[in-house]
């Protein structure tokens, strides 16, 4: 692949398209009239962003650590959980809290600090909450991680899978009601005003990942993954690092916790179960095991896909197409399908492990027209390549039938198989043949 | 006999319940045996063959239905196997876990899209729903006929493994993929018998849990199908007569949790259970030693 630009104009023009990418989100969200379908888009790229940070989160530890985790969803919850308690309006609490007597926390960081700072202090008063999510999720993953990251990996699965189950249950059990309001839902606290600020946090994340992913800690990690008794023997202390990875992840799980949790305005621990975790899994598997980038894409386009382009399939009428057999729920087994058929016939994902450059963009648009032209002669050379493959297969097994029906003949007949292998010292079993 | 007078309900529908979990453990623990791969999907197929219970008794007698459904199980799971399974047989272990839990996300989805979302009323059976009358408990036949039946389906798979000629090559093929290939047995038609065997038991299983329940919606199967791994993972996976105990204790424990009043934690106790067991004696109790070749 030849450069095409310098590293300098490349920064640029990631800049340039990130300020426009957020330019667009802060005018859309503003502008845009509630009623409108292409509201949707925003909405999408809200959630999509929340995901995308979750998905990159898990992704560190699936593709780059090699730790197959699903816990990421119990996670999240705490995050979510976190964040609300702490930013419910004072007055609020009543209402919010109606069966547990107003609850036990009765201030809200938000509202503290915005008595004292304005509106600094409102969103300072956002961030600390937020910041403590993470971090209160990062503890838990540290106490978690001790016993469980010295499992193997599908039992590491379903302990984490576990863990998830476990904390799903403590958030709604009763007797925590005046913090967690038990089985109810948490309302009324503090979320952000515009889009753009989900965009902006879950940025800021996704870029510290992919710092640490290319630091010495990255190529630890990697190592781990590639080979844990190589990497142990080049001096990686592989506990250390799978715990780092993990309770780094998991804080990252938490502040998406936390933001999903502004998104939606009102929670509840209940969809925080295992599908939550599976969604966010085939999200990583859609965008490539071992990208950063490709879960960006896969979260955006796995939202988008499940939220407005294939909504119309719930609804009767799609892409002008209208059937009987369209009704509430087709979209998910259609979206499914699509998922089955990624996981079987396009394993690696979109990015595979790659990530995104603008060598590598640049490189592609370039050839695309030639690609697309020669794209009918690629398909005819597989198809034949295929169709060779099967008929060889079919001569080899054409074969096999043969010999066996020979050989049953043969012992039909009386005859000895298998003649004794000769004793003299001329049998050379694994040596040099022409002594 | 104050202490016995309280708890006997509950130890009794532990065992039934327990009874039911082993009947979805054993499939769990066969495909992991020789696979090595947790059947994610095995869950959702014992919550279709409930489902497919549902529509079919309204047009066919019961016994009739009976055996549809565990013909649909064992359809439902040899074709997971084959599509989903089978192409990925090479690859790398993580895709093909992956790939059963896109099979197990289709097929909840698909059961949303059939059911509307709505709960689903399971068919009494009469039979099943007579009351019985055991020292100062008063049950259902459930209870009763689950853990005798169960007992009666695991000798019999005990037997068809210890003494039969495809039993045996399931041991070969649980003990090394490779060699026993090499060795003449058709693998495919192993695993096709394993998924069989593990279907058909988890139809057995969905018949007997659901009476117990009113109703049946698309995520029914997902706790029953994770407790049922956790059973096979505390009696060792791999071994059906760990599962059928590990099932059990599952199940009783779950029963007496709920009698003391702490249902919330019913279902956490059983992944407590689970790592208790990974950190204490990952093998399980049945399981043997695994050795990790360098």
């Amino acid at each position: 692949m030849d450069k095409t630009l310098n590293s300098k104009t490349k920064t640029l023009l990631s800049i340039a398209c990130i300020a426009a990418f957020l330019v667009f989100v802060y005018i859309g969200d503003n502008t845009i009239p509630p009623g409108s379908s292409w509201k949707m888009m925003i909405t999408v790229i809200e959630k999509g962003s929340i995901f995308a940070l979750v998905a990159a989160s898990m992704n560190l530890l699936n593709g780059f650590t090699g730790l197959f985790s699903l816990g990421q969803a119990g996670f999240m919850l705490i995050g979510a959980y976190t964040y609300a308690i702490f930013t419910i309006p004072g007055k609020s609490h009543d209402a919010v809290y109606q069966y547990f007597d107003g609850g036990l926390i009765k201030w809200s960081i938000v509202e503290i600090l915005e008595g004292k700072l304005g509106v600094l202090g409102h969103y300072i008063g956002m961030f600390i909450p937020m910041i403590g999510a993470g971090l209160i999720v990062a503890l838990i993953a540290f106490l978690i991680g001790i016993p469980v990251l010295r499992l193997k990996s599908d039992y590491l699965a379903i302990a984490t899978l576990g863990f998830a189950e476990i904390l799903r249950a403590f958030f709604q059990w009763n007797t925590l009601g005046p913090i967690t309001n038990g089985s109810n839902v948490l309302r009324k606290y503090t979320t952000y005003g515009n889009a753009i600020f989900p965009v902006i946090i879950a940025g800021i994340c996704i870029a510290i990942i992919m710092l640490l992913i290319n630091s010495t800690y990255g190529r630890a990690f990697r190592a781990i993954r590639d080979d844990e008794i190589a990497a142990e023997a080049m001096g990686v202390n592989l506990f250390k690092h799978k715990e780092m990875s993990f309770v780094i992840s998991s804080f990252f799980a938490g502040i998406s916790g936390a933001l999903l949790a502004m998104f939606q305005t009102t929670i509840n621990a209940t969809p925080f179960n295992t599908v939550m975790t599976y969604e966010i899994l085939l999200i990583v598997v859609i965008g490539g095991i071992g990208s950063i980038t490709g879960s960006i894409i896969g979260a955006f386009l796995f939202t988008a896909a499940s939220e407005w382009w294939l909504r119309g399939l719930d609804a009767g009428r799609w892409l002008g197409i209208s059937s009987s057999l369209m009704r509430p729920g087709f979209r998910k087994v259609v979206f499914a399908v699509l998922i089955m058929l990624i996981v079987l016939f396009y394993a690696q994902g979109i990015m595979g492990s790659r990530e995104f450059s603008w060598d590598r963009f640049i490189a592609w648009w370039k050839n695309l027209p030639s690609n697309l032209k020669s794209w009918p002669e690629r398909h005819k050379a597989k198809a034949t390549a295929r169709k060779e493959a099967r008929a060889t297969k079919a001569a080899a097994k054409a074969k096999a039938k043969a010999a066996k029906e020979e050989g049953e003949a043969k012992k039909a007949s009386g005859e000895k198989l298998f003649t004794p292998l000769p004793t003299s010292n001329e049998v050379m079993v694994f040596g040099k043949e022409g002594k | 006999m104050g202490f016995l007078h309280t708890w006997l309900p509950y130890i009794l529908a532990g065992i039934a319940v327990g009874g039911q979990y082993a009947l979805i453990a054993i499939g769990y623990t066969m495909v992991y045996g020789i696979l090595r791969l947790i059947n994610f999907a095995h869950g959702d197929v014992f919550m279709w063959s409930g489902l497919i219970m549902v529509y079919l008794i309204t047009v066919l007698p019961l016994w009739v239905s009976v055996i549809l459904v565990i013909l649909f199980a064992i359809i439902l799971g040899t074709t997971i196997e084959k599509v989903a399974y089978r192409p990925l047989r090479t690859a790398p272990r993580m895709s093909i876990m992956i790939s059963a839990i896109g099979v197990s996300y289709l097929l909840q989805n698909f059961a949303l899209y059939i059911t509307g979302g709505l709960t689903k009323t399971y068919p009494t059976i009469a039979w099943l729903q007579k009351t019985v009358t055991i020292g100062t408990a008063t049950t259902k036949m459930v209870t009763v006929i689950t853990p005798i039946l169960t007992i009666v389906l695991v000798a019999l798979l005990v037997l068809l493994i210890q003494k039969t000629k495809i039993g045996m090559a399931m041991r070969a093929v649980s003990r090394d993929f490779e060699t026993s290939s090499l060795m003449g047995i058709d693998i495919n038609r192993v695993i096709t018998v394993t998924f069989v065997i593990g279907c058909g038991l988890a139809a057995i299983g969905s018949v007997l849990y659901f009476s117990n329940y009113t109703g049946i919606q698309p995520m029914s199967g997902a706790m029953p199908g994770l407790k049922a791994f956790v059973a096979a993972v505390f009696g060792g996976i791999g071994s059906v007569p760990g599962a059928v105990v590990g099932a059990f204790v599952i199940g009783v424990a779950e029963n007496l949790i709920k009698g003391a009043g702490w249902t919330t934690f019913s279902d956490a106790f059983t992944f407590v259970l689970l790592i208790v067991i990974l950190m204490v004696k990952p093998t399980g109790l049945f399981g043997e030693k695994n050795i990790d070749k360098v």
